[in-house]
């Protein structure tokens, strides 16, 4: 599986979630190790009103999409892979002002389980603001009947 | 924003029954347009249907970072609403568990606090849709709370 069509189906796969199209999320690049997405600071996702420091949320669902998107450097076909669970610990706020990027690879693949993990940081990934953790089910291809979305993923407009 | 007073304004929230003003001085709570309901001693978190919720567009089902950050704020009220914290808790960790998709229609949150000590708060919440006893997601949280 080439690097291309690895970021090309991460694209894919986040344009079609909307609510991250709202919170401007973006591939910033993927290959078959892992997936990094970037969080664009914005007003709107502020959580504290005195600091200007983003809501955990906005980093929540920052770090539960990469983690999610992530099982396709992984598996050779999109597959519908919902969340079971996600833990996040925090390292210390985000700074103002700053974009955040999310970091995640899967560390074990099973018939029935991905298990990733990540990290999300702003200029250094060495200082992150915080680790990840999170299990997504394998649900089998075509399970959950979309095909049209499959095939959107998977292919695109090709 | 400096020298906010969030003891006053939750006192007032209380007092007219009104925790609209407590909840637009979050710009995320706004952007999710998340509500609270008081039940006797009791509040409810609201998260109303919105279509720039949705993460999966299949089913379609609200997107699983916007059921956490909603359940992580109701966490941060309900601690400024009942445990006399005059500052916005900090997050430490956040777990979440996903029993349900969580559809496209109303979402209900309400927070249990099972100890709080002078400088961490142990936080679980439960949110659920059509029925309570059937929850699309139990979280936990800790927040620190001995400082502004």
């Amino acid at each position: 599986m080439s690097e291309n069509s690895i970021v090309e189906r991460a694209q894919r796969f986040l344009s079609a979630l909307r609510h991250c199209q709202v919170l401007g999320i973006r591939v910033h690049g993927a290959d078959p190790l892992g997936l990094t997405l970037r969080l664009p600071y914005s007003p709107q996702i502020v959580g504290n009103p005195e600091t200007g420091v983003i809501h955990g949320g906005a980093i929540t669902t920052l770090m539960d999409t990469t983690c999610g998107i992530s099982t396709v450097c992984v598996l050779p076909k999109f597959e519908i892979c919902p969340t079971l669970d996600l833990r996040i610990d925090y390292m210390h706020p985000a700074e103002p002002h700053k974009d955040v990027f999310g970091f995640a690879e899967c560390y074990r693949v099973t018939p029935t389980i991905i298990f990733t993990r990540g990290y999300a940081y702003q200029d250094d990934p060495a200082q992150p603001i915080a680790h990840v953790v999170g299990a997504f089910m394998r649900m089998g291809r075509g399970a959950l009947g979309d095909k049209q979305l499959q095939r959107a993923i998977q292919a695109g407009g090709a | 924003m400096s020298g906010l007073n969030l003891d006053q304004l939750v006192r007032e929230a209380h007092e007219r029954n009104d925790y609209d003003p407590l909840i637009q001085l979050i710009p995320y709570a706004k952007l999710l347009g998340i509500e609270c309901l008081r039940l006797g001693d009791d509040m409810v978190f609201r998260l109303p249907a919105n279509q720039d919720c949705i993460g999966n567009p299949t089913l379609p089902a609200i997107h699983g970072g916007v059921i956490a950050g909603f359940m992580e704020h109701a966490a941060m009220l309900h601690l400024l609403m009942f445990m006399g914290i005059p500052h916005l808790p900090k997050i430490i960790d956040f777990s979440i568990d996903y029993l349900r998709a969580g559809h496209y229609r109303d979402t209900y949150a309400q927070c249990q606090v099972w100890r709080q000590g002078r400088r961490v708060a142990n936080v679980a919440i439960t949110a659920w849709q059509t029925n309570q006893t059937e929850p699309i997601a139990t979280a936990r949280a800790h927040f620190k709370v001995d400082e502004p």
